[in-house]
């Protein structure tokens, strides 16, 4: 590629001495460079990416064997999704998934970004020990984790003998296992939001808690009053970013898979993993594709509405 | 979490008490928190040298220490191999997407075309598509293309993503424009102004993004599980997944197995710490 974007580099006014061929003006030949510096990842991003998501619109009308063989089925893989128990149930579970674990990380993540804001002794290697979970793979926490949840024996459990109290069967227990997946989820990520309410923290100028504390404001005045408001920027990524990725994002799908597949009595199956279930366990492509066409349709208006609710988290003070 | 640290903050001097005190509560405070949160990855660590026996015994600590299961886990499975894979492939994908992204963010924030901003509108709104939403169809797309089962497939489609544009081109707007202008006047073509001026600018960004790309891809799960079943393309999250199916009972070698997977990641962050949280920071921003 870089012998046409190594065009002549004579200046434009010059007039083309003994060539051929029409030369390009300086605008057309920047155009012809950028375009050629951009192919690369446009073309990749709009045949696995772009083509994908439209394809999946499309694909949910068909119904799809295991060799590509097409064949039209009109709105049954829709209809399908109305009656089908396990599409319900994943959809309940999703939103009890999301509606704990957005707030969870909003709380989690501003609380240790509080609390290691300030100057303190080791506080760098506090931020990294809060931090580290984020870097190891899901299968590696998955694994992990279901080895210390382990029934009767498990550390977690044996923990719990030591102080006296009854263990639980965290992931045998139709009751409590997504709430297990949710500790665990949130333990994962909460290192992550915890940056990015720090960098929204240490944005806030220090002139507005010097002057709060002259005005004799209290912590709650002071919290209330001045970090929340300033950090409502940042609230709003989190809030988009965290719903974004509890919906589909890849914990949603490696922890379930790993952890419980789906169970038990599909108490933790989440849409993004029944979606994979019914695609690759039981080759229903066009059901699967339907699904998610439904869920993207479904995270689109909601970020849509939180959009248009909050102004985009955008925040006007003088 | 907030209120004690707001309180402390704002105590009056009369209070005296609290401002000695305060401080080393919360440090304590603080302390066992971070303590807990990196208690199971310590926990797993341990595991992975204890005998098997005492996988479950209630000591954090083992009480004869052993490598078996390292040897284990690799003699009777090709976790060389498995390792050899993950590398080629997180390797690969980290040094094509930067090169590719570089380009395409240094032409988004310093060049001049017709359709530039709808171009980066368009390349940004892909940055909400998530891999498991499209997981499907980009199979069956794959599929079509013959690459199921190659290290194409577990490569390509995981180069292009628009978080690492975006970052690159907000780099790109911020150097200094007469650098540019000095290298347009020397008579320097568009690519050798990117490649000798604004690549060498951008190393640290360049940095912080390859660790951020060689993690991900690393630790990737979903592509690869979808895209190979051939054991010799199985990438070490893939080996260790089914380890699991393998080996139920033996959790000594599934956690020996996790401690490998895992120490790269733990290595990496270690070095680029940095690096590392300055690009999430940066993604933040926006």
């Amino acid at each position: 590629m870089s012998a046409s974007v190594d065009a002549p580099s004579e200046v434009e006014k010059r007039p083309a001495r003994g060539r051929s061929g029409p030369r390009l003006k300086r605008s057309q030949r920047e155009a012809l460079a950028a375009y050629l510096f951009i192919l690369p990842d446009a073309l990749g991003l709009a045949i696995f990416v772009a083509l994908p998501m439209l394809f999946s619109l499309s694909l949910g009308f068909f119904s799809v064997n295991g060799f590509g063989g097409f064949r039209f089925v009109g709105l049954a893989n829709y209809q399908r999704m109305l009656i089908d128990p396990l599409f319900r149930q994943s959809l309940w579970v999703t939103l009890v998934y999301v509606l704990i674990l957005v707030p969870a990380l909003y709380v989690t993540g501003l609380g240790l970004a509080l609390l290691v804001n300030r100057p303190m002794r080791f506080v760098g290697v506090f931020r990294s020990m809060f931090f580290v979970p984020n870097v190891v793979s899901l299968v590696v926490v998955a694994l992990t984790w279901q080895v210390m949840l382990v029934d009767k024996v498990g550390f977690v459990n044996r923990l719990f003998e030591w102080f006296g109290l009854s263990g639980y069967s965290w992931l045998g227990d139709p009751n409590i296992t997504l709430y297990s997946v949710l500790f665990v989820t949130v333990w994962f990520l909460m290192g992550y939001y915890m940056i990015i309410f720090l960098s929204g923290l240490q944005e806030i100028p220090r002139e507005y808690y010097d002057a709060a504390r002259i005005d004799g404001a209290g912590p709650w005045a002071t919290f209330f009053r001045i970090t929340l408001p300033l950090l409502r920027p940042t609230s709003f990524f989190v809030l988009l970013v965290s719903l974004v990725s509890a919906v589909a994002g890849s914990q949603a799908f490696d922890l379930i898979y790993i952890m419980t597949r789906g169970g038990p009595a599909n108490s933790t199956s989440l849409v993004i993993f029944y979606i994979y279930q019914q695609a690759f366990q039981f080759n229903n492509y066009g059901y699967a594709a339907a699904m998610a066409s439904f869920l993207v349709l479904t995270l689109l208006i909601v970020t849509f509405v939180l959009f248009a609710v909050t102004k985009g988290g955008r925040f006007h003070f003088t | 979490m907030s209120q004690p640290t707001a309180e402390i903050r704002a105590l009056r001097p009369s209070r005296n008490f609290f401002r000695r005190v305060g401080p080393i509560l919360l440090f304590c405070f603080t302390a066992v928190l971070a303590i807990l949160t990196v208690s199971p990855l310590v926990w797993m660590i341990c595991a992975s040298l204890k005998p098997g026996e005492e996988t479950f015994s209630p000591n954090l600590l083992p009480q004869h220490w052993t490598l078996d299961n390292f040897a284990y886990v690799f003699t009777a499975s090709h976790f060389w191999r498995y390792m050899l894979n993950s590398f080629f492939v997180a390797g690969t994908v980290t040094v094509v997407a930067l090169w590719f992204h570089s380009m395409a963010g240094f032409a988004l924030a310093r060049l001049k075309f017709p359709g530039r901003e709808v171009i980066f509108l368009v390349i940004f709104s892909t940055f909400l598509v998530s891999l498991p939403v499209i997981i499907v169809p980009l199979f069956i797309l794959v599929r079509q293309m013959g690459m199921v089962n190659s290290y194409a497939g577990l490569i390509i489609p995981a180069i292009f993503n628009a978080f690492g544009i975006f970052l690159l081109r907000q780099f790109y707007i911020a150097v200094p424009q007469e650098l540019q202008e000095a290298a347009v006047i020397d008579g320097a073509s568009y690519f050798r102004i990117y490649w000798s001026v604004m690549l060498p600018l951008s190393r640290p960004i360049l940095a912080a993004l390859a660790v951020f790309f060689f993690l991900a891809n690393w630790n990737a799960f979903i592509w690869p599980l979808t895209i190979t079943n051939d054991q010799n393309l199985w990438v070490v999250q893939i080996a260790i997944a089914s380890f699991h199916n393998q080996y139920s009972s033996s959790w000594n070698y599934i956690m020996a197995g996790s401690a490998v997977v895992a120490l790269p990641t733990l290595l990496l962050f270690f070095i680029f710490q940095r690096q590392l949280v300055e690009s999430i920071k940066t993604s933040g921003l926006k």
